[in-house]
């Protein structure tokens, strides 16, 4: 190869293995110890294990597990993904385009197409980046992580699931099989944005999602979820409660967008700056409460003079 | 290390290829298949000149393990001559744009472009730039690369509708 020795961009020495069942992956990873790790579309995981950065000798391919393949909606049951499924297969779904367009929004700008073409949902949960784009959407939309494991099964739901930069809640052998979301109420809506200085091929500076369900035009119940601004994608309780019992007023929208300000910890980095990042995660949440209220049919009022602009 | 037999059809052709079980599809194309068309750039999935298709879809070969291609379908530059001598109109319109000034990128280009138009035979401009983001060059600026794959995507155009009227 002409820019470097023979091996020298290698992967470190590993196994291959593709699993068939829920079981046989258990098995394998049971077998293979804690450098053996579950591969679905690879776009970090290869990367992290070719740079060194994760000590691997086993992959243990999960795609061909019916269960990480599935993709089905109920109206009654809600949506079930597949956690290898790739972004592609998922946003060209029609149910998932029509019920679920926070969740498009997110997982449409996951790398560029090509990326797409092979990153899944479960990964990019199992990656637990702070500034992961599907995990601030998968948080409002009350999505839960079904995981298996040598113990058994068990459901975590979203906002619990990571627990810092690189790391989550599974446990030695456990891997994620699929992501649950209950089907959405009607008179609701939900929105997802990020802040990137290129639409696309780009790790957000700032991202965050609302979702809202109104009765009678006030906002019964309210999920906000910022990330890149802290070591984990969070849900920001205070936000949801500025809005949650009311109309959307000019005064709620701006508490909550300051209660995600003051629950952003972001650090300074080549992406962007602590003063920045907090700004974006109170614009990012503004903003999207104003589409998750167009999207149940609610025009949030604007203050004079326009919102977004003015600070 | 260790070593495994792939079998996969390779443009159109059943192939089994003994690869090192961590070697990346880039590799087992470039080193066993012999298949050199498909470039690395950068290895880590940001620069798109390893693109091919794989079971019909765009992937970046480095960021697949050959192992997994067990049974698929895989589609690189080499297989996008409609015939011997023959390029395809991509290829062509490459050629006419001169979108290429070094080529390193040009292979993950063609293959990217194909698989838009294999799915939007009439895409914008801006359809086209988002869908080639993945793929970077360092010389050309872009223009003359999006105007060959517009002007490709037309001539394709032009000759379905007069074949179908035919």
């Amino acid at each position: 190869m002409l820019l470097c020795a023979a091996g020298e961009t290698n992967l470190q020495a590993l196994k291959y293995a593709r699993a068939s069942s829920i079981d046989e992956a258990i098995e394998l990873l049971r077998e293979g110890g804690p450098a053996a790790r579950v591969l679905a579309g690879g776009t970090d995981v290869i990367v992290a294990a070719r740079e060194r950065r994760l000590d691997v000798d086993l992959f243990v391919d999960v795609k061909h597990v019916p269960e990480t393949a599935e993709l089905s909606f109920d109206a009654t049951d809600g949506l079930t993904v597949g956690a290898a499924l790739p972004c592609y297969r998922i946003y060209g779904d029609d149910d998932v385009r029509t019920h679920y367009p926070a969740l498009v929004e997110a997982i449409s700008v996951i790398g560029g197409t090509v990326v797409q073409g092979r990153a899944s949902l479960g990964g990019n949960l199992c990656n637990s980046s702070p500034a992961a784009d599907s995990i601030p959407a998968m948080i409002v939309l009350d999505a839960s992580a079904n995981i298996v494991g040598p113990s058994g099964e068990r459901s975590v739901p979203v906002d619990e699931f990571c627990t810092g930069p690189g790391q989550n809640v599974l446990g030695a052998g456990e891997f994620v099989i699929s992501i649950q979301f209950p089907a959405p109420s009607s008179a609701s809506g939900a929105a997802w944005q990020r802040f990137t200085p290129r639409n696309e091929m780009d790790i957000a500076v700032a991202n965050a999602a609302t979702s809202l369900q109104f009765v009678g035009g006030a906002v019964a119940s309210a999920r906000i979820a910022i990330g890149a601004v802290g070591p984990r994608p969070l849900l920001v309780e205070p936000a949801a409660a500025a809005l949650a019992g009311g109309p959307l007023t000019v005064d709620s929208i701006a508490a909550a967008a300051a209660a995600s300000r003051a629950a952003a910890t972001p650090i300074d980095d080549m992406r962007g700056s602590i003063k920045q990042r907090r700004h974006l995660a109170g614009l990012l949440t503004e903003r999207t409460i104003r589409d998750a209220a167009a999207r149940a049919g609610v025009t949030a009022p604007e203050a004079p003079g326009t919102s977004e602009v003015r600070r | 290390m260790s070593r495994l037999i792939v079998s996969a059809r390779i443009n159109g052709e059943a192939r089994e290829l003994l690869v090192d079980e961590r070697d990346s599809l880039l590799d087992a194309l470039r080193e066993r298949a012999g298949l050199t068309g498909t470039k690395e750039g950068c290895n880590n999935g940001n620069c798109g000149a390893c693109s091919v298709l794989l079971d019909g879809r765009l992937v970046n070969s480095c960021l697949v393990m050959a192992a997994e291609v067990e049974g698929s379908d895989v589609t690189t530059v080499e297989g996008l001559e409609l015939g011997p001598q023959q390029l395809h109109p991509l290829q062509s319109a490459f050629l006419e744009e001169a979108a290429l000034q070094c080529g390193i990128c040009t292979p993950g280009f063609l293959v990217s472009a194909k698989a838009l138009l294999d799915t939007n035979p009439d895409p914008t401009e801006h359809e086209v730039r988002f869908w080639l983001a993945g793929n970077l060059c360092r010389c050309t600026g872009y223009d003359k690369i999006i105007r060959a794959v517009m002007g490709a995507a037309e001539t394709m155009r032009n000759t379905a509708s007069s074949s179908e009227g035919a």
